[in-house]
């Protein structure tokens, strides 16, 4: 399987082998409960969570409405405390800003902090292409990238594996990539542990170059925040002697005081810790402590277009803690690579279309993705309407026409039409009750026959309610 | 106290049943239903397949049909949370968008004297003990939106609960959607019938007669679903349920 998702079928296409793979459901089913109850009980422990929420809601939205501002400060925060900031409008443009600086420095590899933003331009597959490596280290992206996979979840990218399968990628690939796995390796969690530790720890001290993404920019001061659960992080942001971080133009905060917000909503919702067990926090480059060279890539692409919608920005309030993939119904059954993109799950059908526009029929699909049950919106921790984002894309993919969108915009108007027409309605309703005996279970043609395949028909009454009224009631 | 019955279009054609049964419930609590017969529909499909402005002659309609009653009730959550949720929506884009102020207007007027069923006799009547019987062993879905956008809450378990004979017993996974999602079904059949079928694995679980609800659009997806497994199981919506008496018992 390829790294990328470029030509990937359309949701439904793709959700219907998803929903056929019996494993892979029971491995999501599995994982996504048991995160979303611990997560439900993790919330309930801070009484004031629902004020937490809303100031979250409160500092993204104030940072976004004035952005260019905190990026000029923060930028000129980072300069003056030693670091380089580089500002990338596209995928295209930040991978070859990040290939440029590693090959500065003479090097071919580099160690990877886990970083939804490096995923989002697809830099490891850039840098391959110019004769750099680049290893992850996050525990999950390891097993992704080992077992040429891609990611299936913001926080745990490998949740469509069991033990199983994880211990047989190990024993067959590790040795491809560094120090192979130890013989004769099981699949009890500490020892997988223990293989990829060691495996981990040879690139960790021989790597000169460090890429990382951020979960926070702090306007004020020019520092950068990553909040993880490995210490793989600290290791490539420490160790290496340059550090290149790729950041989405979105992340910044203003002050430190807001990331106290943040700290305590992020972790909760993701893996319903109380605190994540690792904080690294750099700013630019401190004398014989750390990289001595730092570079910042701020990241737009896609990202200033969705801050132009009035109703599609509250998705860049996002904190890639997932918690809507994991109480999501329609995520639980397709998986997610169905969403074709890093970002998969009800954040992933509102943002990915947003960042890559809706030209392809994937990407247009993408809306329509979901049953608008609400139950991401409940959860978010940074209260994005969902389902209002969502409804609201649908409205520019249907308005545009497109494969499918032009045949249901007719049968939409005459229905309108005749549901502005009460006795039209009454008659075509009457019609329908004194032909029922004719109805089948099952029909043919679009939209009918996939609604029969798997259910009869409503039987339709002997005559409609309206009627009833008429011979009872007046 | 005089109300309107919203019968919403689902129910006006495909099941009446849970409209009359509405209507003899309330009458049986002493309230005069009215049936204005200029209503259709709430216009929900089309607003989320993603055609809002299709949408703003229907809540134009509801507004006038509805003109003048103090309690607009119906026997749909989801119907209920189109209006509260996504009317001042519909609203406040079509005057930005220049195309007048009729469909706010209908909005801030419809908005806070429309109830969904349940709310209606626990809210406004303060009633929870209807003088139903129902001898039966019964489940509850919470469908989404009643659930999530307009927060019932306990109401239909509490009105459950009171009636005579009646052996309510938990739903496991209740609160999960049953995969109707309105066109979602027809857009997604695939995922939504996977999700259908969780459900109603969950539902056959408890060993209920029925499976009730408080909207008949996702109980006409999972009833469809029964009736192509011979499932020893029916759906029933709640305002059917209310409505049986000894005297009249649920045919």
């Amino acid at each position: 399987m390829s790294g990328t998702f470029v030509g990937m079928p359309a949701f439904p296409k793709a959700a219907h082998d998803a929903v056929r793979d019996t494993t892979l459901r029971a491995n999501l089913r599995h994982a996504t409960h048991t995160i979303r109850d611990k997560r439900a009980v993790a919330v309930a422990e801070l009484a004031d969570w629902a004020a937490l929420r809303e100031a979250g809601r409160q500092i993204k939205d104030r940072t976004l409405h004035h952005l260019d501002a905190y990026l000029v400060q923060l930028e000129e925060a980072v300069t003056a405390a030693g670091g380089t900031v580089h500002w990338a409008s596209d995928a295209a443009e930040a991978n070859r800003i990040v290939a440029d600086l590693v090959k500065a420095t003479g090097e071919t590899e580099v160690v990877k902090v886990k970083s939804m933003a490096t995923q989002e331009i697809g830099l490891n597959e850039a840098l391959e292409a110019e004769g750099i490596r680049a290893y992850e280290t996050d525990l999950a992206e390891l097993i992704v990238q080992l077992g040429e996979d891609r990611p299936s979840h913001i926080l745990v990218p490998a949740i469509h594996r069991n033990r199983g399968e994880i211990r047989d990628i190990f024993a067959s690939e590790m040795g491809e990539w560094g120090r192979p796995a130890p013989d004769g390796l099981t699949d009890r969690p500490a020892e997988l542990a223990e293989a990829a530790r060691l495996h981990l720890r040879e690139k960790f001290l021989r790597a000169k170059v460090g890429v990382s993404g951020a979960n926070f920019m702090v306007a004020e001061t020019g520092t950068l925040v990553v909040v993880e659960s490995e210490g793989n992080g600290r290791m490539c942001l420490t160790l290496p002697e340059t550090l290149i971080s790729v950041v989405g133009i979105e992340k910044v905060v203003p002050t430190w005081r807001d990331l106290e917000v943040f700290l305590q909503t992020l972790p909760r919702s993701s893996t319903a810790e109380r605190m994540n067990p690792y904080t690294s926090m750099w700013t630019g480059t401190t004398d014989a402590d750390g990289p001595t060279a730092f570079h910042l890539v701020l990241l737009d692409n896609g990202r200033t277009d969705t801050l132009a919608d009035e109703v599609g920005r509250q998705a860049l309030r996002c904190i890639r803690c997932s918690a809507c993939l994991n109480v999501c119904p329609v995520y639980e059954r397709a998986g997610g690579h169905a969403y074709g993109s890093v970002y998969p799950g009800p954040i992933g059908a509102i943002l990915t279309p947003q960042l890559r526009g809706t030209r392809s029929e994937l990407d247009a699909s993408l809306p329509y993705a979901s049953s608008l049950c609400g139950a991401c919106y409940d959860v978010c921790p940074v209260a994005i309407d969902i389902p209002e984002v969502l409804v609201h894309l649908r409205e520019k993919v249907a308005e545009r026409g497109g494969p499918g969108h032009r045949l249901e915009k007719a049968a939409v108007k005459a229905a309108a039409w005749v549901l502005d027409h009460p006795a039209a309605l009454a008659a075509g309703e009457r019609l329908a009750s004194r032909t029922r005996a004719l109805h089948p279970k099952r029909l043919p043609g679009p939209g009918a026959s996939q609604w029969t395949e798997s259910r009869d028909l409503p039987e339709m009454p002997a005559e409609p309610f309206r009627d009833w009224w008429k011979r009872n009631r007046t | 106290m005089r109300v309107a019955l919203f019968a919403t279009c689902v129910n006006d054609a495909v099941h009446p049943a849970t409209a009359v049964a509405t209507v003899r419930l309330l009458e049986r609590l002493g309230v005069t239903v009215d049936f204005p017969a200029a209503q259709t529909c709430c216009g929900q499909p089309q607003y989320n397949t993603g055609y809002r402005r299709e949408t703003e002659p229907l809540v134009r309609r509801m507004a006038r049909a509805f003109e003048g009653y103090d309690h607009v009730v119906t026997p749909s959550g989801s119907c209920v949370a189109m209006v509260r949720d996504n009317y001042p929506r519909i609203g406040r884009k079509a005057q930005a968008e220049g195309r007048g102020d009729a469909p706010a207007e209908a909005a801030s007027s419809l908005v806070p004297r429309t109830y969904e069923l349940t709310e209606f006799l626990v809210d406004v009547l303060e009633v929870t003990d209807v003088g139903a019987y129902f001898p039966h062993r019964v489940t509850y879905h919470p469908s989404c939106h009643g659930l999530r956008v307009l927060g019932l809450g306990e109401r239909p378990r509490r009105l459950l609960e009171a009636v005579k004979g009646l052996e309510l017993v938990e739903l496991p996974g209740a609160e999960e959607c049953c995969g109707f999602g309105g066109t979602f079904a027809v857009k997604n059949p695939d995922v939504s019938a996977a999700m259908g079928a969780d459900k109603l694995r969950n539902s056959l679980s408890t060993g209920a007669e029925f499976l009730c609800g408080a909207d008949n659009s996702c109980l006409m997806h999972l009833g469809g679903m029964l009736r192509r497994q011979d499932a020893p199981q029916r759906v029933l919506h709640l305002a059917e349920i209310l409505a049986s008496t000894e005297e009249e018992p649920f045919a």
